[in-house]
């Protein structure tokens, strides 16, 4: 082969480059996201339990407030009942802040994570500002 | 594999009969799910059954609202300060001094509001008189029919609606309204609101606002805001129940309505 030095070297540095991510990674804990529950509204709760099983909601939140603002915004109906009959006001505001206060410490766990940048905060409010707005 | 054109075309036609047949029969459609939502499909697939949506048993019920202002009431500059705060208050509407400004219920002089009514020699009270504007929730509103995004949409109670989330903010129903209801986020309007109502969203930069009748009080049953704040000089009901409150105002009393002659069918009716 000729310049098999050259090759070889080159190919070790490209190689090194390529996996540098890895590397760099190496020996660091993967922190996995943990959204915290510890609100006070769910602190005062007996039974913690979402409007779904905690499963449905990881998996399908998005779909199901896509469904919720169709119905809300489009067809005024504004009332959710859930698989086990419970009745709940579809919104973001009224309902899930009402529990799900920290938003930091909750949504962005998983969103930053998984690196999504859901546009909800550019309209709806925070729940972090109405705390401090006084509310 | 020898395949000339004839043939492919042969085989092209005949899998595309077959597709179009089996979409009309329900065919493919039972193992393809055709017209299944995903969401629904999601729901399914996760062992869910798929949950329902309700309206509120409150809420009220209509086929057209419609507002019927008493200008004869509004008579100090309070009487119209009350009914523009409470909707600036409560939606989170911003106040921008420029012509970027936000406005989903605001005053113009009666000659700007009527232009086609002016003459000369008009009665001095009502030639310098404010009237109160807002959206006119028309039956047939232009904004809606040129929308690109399904975004403004009319409610099966009449109401034109927002839904800001599809607004692309191309701006085609600010063109369409001829009587100037619609405003654009030019800006990011959070900072110019005095005080953010977390009830009720802000809006975002780049998409276009306007008055919806509160149709969020109307699915809880209450009136809408300006309404309830001008203690009976605005009458709100169903325009097309004979024995609605707001009916029952117009038919004693003589009414006009902004540019009737463009066939909107406003439904926001004034009383001069």
């Amino acid at each position: 082969m000729y310049n098999s030095g050259k090759i070889i070297t080159g190919l070790i540095i490209f190689v090194g480059l390529v996996t540098l991510p890895f590397w760099y990674s190496i020996g660091k804990a993967n922190i996995k996201p943990d959204p915290s529950l510890n609100t006070p509204v769910i602190n005062q709760m007996k039974v913690k339990h979402c409007i779904e099983s905690k499963q449905f909601m990881i998996d399908n939140h998005m779909e199901l407030l896509n469904e919720w603002r169709n119905a809300v915004v489009r067809d005024n109906k504004t009332i959710y009942v859930s698989t086990t009959g419970q009745y709940f006001t579809m919104s973001l505001e009224d309902t899930c802040f009402h529990c799900h206060s920290n938003e930091k410490q909750f949504c962005n766990q998983c969103h930053s994570y998984v690196n999504i940048q859901p546009y909800c905060w550019e309209c709806h409010v925070k729940p972090a500002e109405e705390i401090a707005n006084g509310h | 594999m020898d395949i000339d054109k004839r043939k492919f075309l042969k085989v092209i036609g005949i899998t595309s009969a077959l597709w179009v047949g089996s979409r009309f029969t329900g065919g493919l459609s039972s193992v393809f799910g055709i017209g299944d939502t995903l969401d629904k499909k999601a729901l399914a697939d996760a062992g869910f059954e798929i949950s329902k949506t309700l309206p509120d048993p409150k809420a009220l019920i209509g086929k057209q609202w419609a507002v019927a202002i008493d200008l004869r009431q509004f008579k100090t500059p309070d009487d119209y300060k009350k009914c523009i705060n409470v909707c600036d208050k409560i939606h989170n509407i911003p106040d921008i001094h420029t012509k970027q400004d936000v406005k989903w219920i605001w005053e113009e002089p009666y000659d700007n509001a009527f232009p086609e009514q002016h003459n000369n020699y008009m009665e001095g009270q009502l030639k310098d008189k404010s009237v109160i504007l807002m959206c006119n929730q028309c039956e047939f509103p232009p904004c809606v029919r040129v929308c690109p995004t399904g975004a403004t949409f009319k409610r099966h109670d009449g109401i034109v609606m927002m839904d800001y989330h599809r607004c692309i903010g191309c701006r085609y129903c600010m063109a369409g309204c001829p009587y100037g209801s619609r405003s654009f986020n030019f800006r990011d309007p959070r900072p110019f609101i005095k005080k953010i109502d977390p009830d009720y969203p802000t809006r975002t930069k780049g998409v276009v606002e306007k008055c919806d009748f509160c149709a969020e009080r109307l699915d809880k049953g209450l009136m809408p805001a300006c309404v309830e704040a001008s203690k009976g000089a605005m009458v709100f009901g169903d325009i097309k129940d004979p024995n609605s409150d707001v009916r029952r105002i117009l038919s004693n009393n003589f009414s006009i309505r902004r540019k009737p002659e463009l066939g909107t069918q406003p439904n926001v009716f004034y009383i001069i």
